[in-house]
């Protein structure tokens, strides 16, 4: 199972990932041989097996629905990189 | 007084505090004074507490375990400098119980690895031989409770990361039932799988932790009401059914060392009065790793997602946004962490959705029937934790699919839900191995009963040669 330099550059893409050349080319041999060995888990035929994406058989696990208080403006922003006002501050997407 | 951090037991220390024999600042700095004089050579720890809050045994923290006030990472660069503004469940839970943070400790980056070799500061060394890796991701917890650096600590599992490094140090480490333990506050791997749990030097202190930091959470709707936590007295095994997998205890690259120690461990458990027998969970190991390597990274691709240079973390300067997230992320996030993305982002997208993540999924399906057939007849199973004892630093970084066979038998339990402890069981080569007990789900008191018979009969120093 090979993956090709274009998946690897359309998957960084998906994922906002900036890679150097470098790590393209690394990462094309590196994911062939992972994806090779994770693709064993098409030897079986699970047709009648349903999925499960959660150990634990939860359903509606429900809070009370009650106002509390929340961590103040200055807490949320205390970690942030850039900030105008009360608004994350961000360079322009155009 | 004086303190002996490499042999005084959490139980020795309540003691202690409670004759007023020592106070729990004292005790807080035995431990940081150990960490002085023994972290240079082993960097346990990514940030120690210098003042004691609370007046109970101090604890170390792995460092993605929110911590209010105190920097958390997650052993990653796109997290340098991050103060969380709130603490996580069970450090909450730590600090109401009045436990004093020692510090963060030091973790493969987003607890993604098998040495502690991934963290972006640096690696911790094996307290039995520096030149070995501690294990991992939970290196660094691991290494400073068996080099009395701390008396118990919190770790976190997703995959093997608080039983594989327990068992390559040579304490007790328990992976709970998900969702027994908050996973609020605690940065997010693999959602379905992330686990906190506790390691201590010996299982009635890893019990007692475990009784701190368990129960329900409202912060974390897939938390659940657990059983009161027995701590375990007993030294007879009566009764007690222990299955051995085994595919578990034959696997390829088990290595005889590892093999000649469990065997003797399940000996000792006949002696003591268990029923064992033998049993199979074929495509659990056959299938588990590949499993494995699919959900997890699918999840923390998505998890991941939130490392964007907007709210908190690292932002690399750019004109544009798109490019300010790329290039943050790039520069951000470490060699395993990308990786991992790329895997997941891959397995989830449109085309192959089906053939990776959806027939994982199922596979974790089976994983779980085949665990819960072999509980029909028994209550705890057995294994080796790790097939090997402690590798030398590097032998496996430049291979990430050798790495990532480290876990081939802590995975399938993982995946589906169910605790495990380690054991320390003896030497291979001078080097501790770890004894796997798995059990159902909601089985602590069982894993803990097991482990304490288990570890009075075969009477394992903790402490290694080269400290003692």
């Amino acid at each position: 199972m090979a993956i090709t330099r274009e998946e690897v550059l359309h998957v960084a893409r998906l994922a906002r990932l900036e890679l150097t050349d470098d790590e393209v080319e690394r990462l094309i041999g590196e994911l062939s041989a992972i994806l090779e060995a994770v693709s064993k888990v098409s030897e079986l035929d699970l047709s009648d097996v349903p999925p499960t994406s959660h150990p634990l058989a939860l359903v509606n696990s429900w809070g009370e629905d009650e106002p509390r208080p929340s961590i103040g403006l200055d807490e949320v922003f205390a970690n942030a990189p850039a900030r105008e006002g009360d608004l994350f501050e961000v360079p322009p997407s155009g | 007084m004086t303190i002996d951090t490499l042999r005084l037991s959490v139980e020795d220390a309540l003691g202690l505090l409670e004759r007023r024999e020592t106070s729990a600042a004292e005790l807080h700095r035995a431990y940081l004074d150990a960490v002085a004089e023994r972290d240079g050579e082993l960097h346990c720890y990514l940030r120690t507490v210098d003042v004691a809050d609370g007046e109970g045994v101090p604890i170390a923290l792995k460092d993605v375990i929110s911590t209010r006030g105190v920097e958390t990472t997650a052993g990653s660069k796109i997290l340098a400098g991050y103060v969380p503004v709130f603490d996580a469940t069970v450090a909450a839970r730590c600090r109401r119980a009045g436990l004093p943070l020692l510090g963060k400790t030091n973790t493969d980056e987003f607890a993604m690895g098998s040495s502690t070799e991934n963290s972006a500061y640096g690696p911790t060394h094996n307290p039995w031989d520096p030149t070995r890796v501690p294990g991992g991701s939970g290196g660094g917890t691991a290494a400073a409770v068996t080099a009395g650096l701390a008396p118990w600590g919190l770790g976190s599992d997703t995959g093997g990361s608080i039983k594989q490094p327990s068992a390559l140090c040579g304490n007790v480490g328990l992976r709970p039932t998900y969702g027994t333990v908050s996973r609020f506050g605690v940065v997010a791997f693999a959602s379905s799988l992330d686990q906190v749990g506790p390691v201590a030097r010996n299982v009635r202190d890893c019990a007692r932790l475990y009784s701190i930091v368990a129960g329900r959470d409202p912060c974390d709707s897939t938390t659940v009401d657990v059983p009161e936590v027995v701590l375990p007295r007993g030294e007879r095994l009566d009764g007690l059914r222990i299955g051995v997998p085994r595919e578990m205890n034959e696997a390829e690259g088990i290595e005889p060392g590892v093999a000649a120690a469990v065997q003797r461990a399940i000996e000792l458990a006949t002696e003591l009065g268990a029923e064992v027998g033998e049993c199979e969970l074929p495509r659990s190991v056959e299938y588990g790793l590949a499993c494995y390597y699919l959900v997890a990274p699918a999840e923390a691709s998505s998890n991941l997602a939130r490392y964007d240079g907007v709210r908190y973390g690292l932002r690399a300067g750019a004109d544009g946004y798109y490019e300010m997230v790329e290039r943050t992320r790039d520069a951000g996030f470490g060699d395993e962490p990308k990786r991992r993305i790329m895997l997941g982002t891959y397995a989830l997208s449109a085309g192959y959705y089906d053939a990776y993540y959806g027939q994982a999924q199922k596979v974790r399906t089976l994983i779980a029937r085949e665990h819960a057939a072999a509980f029909e007849r028994f209550d705890v199973l057995v294994s080796p934790t790790s097939p090997t004892v402690a590798f030398e630093l590097g032998a496996k970084s430049a291979d990430p699919l050798a790495m990532y066979l480290s876990d081939l038998l802590t995975i399938p339990s993982c995946m589906a839900g169910l605790p495990g402890l380690n054991v320390p069981c003896g030497l291979s080569d001078g080097l501790p191995v770890g004894l796997q007990l798995i059990g159902p789900q909601l089985s602590e008191n069982t894993l803990f009963r097991t482990g304490h018979a288990l570890e009075r009969a075969l009477g394992f120093d903790p402490v290694p040669e080269r400290l003692r």
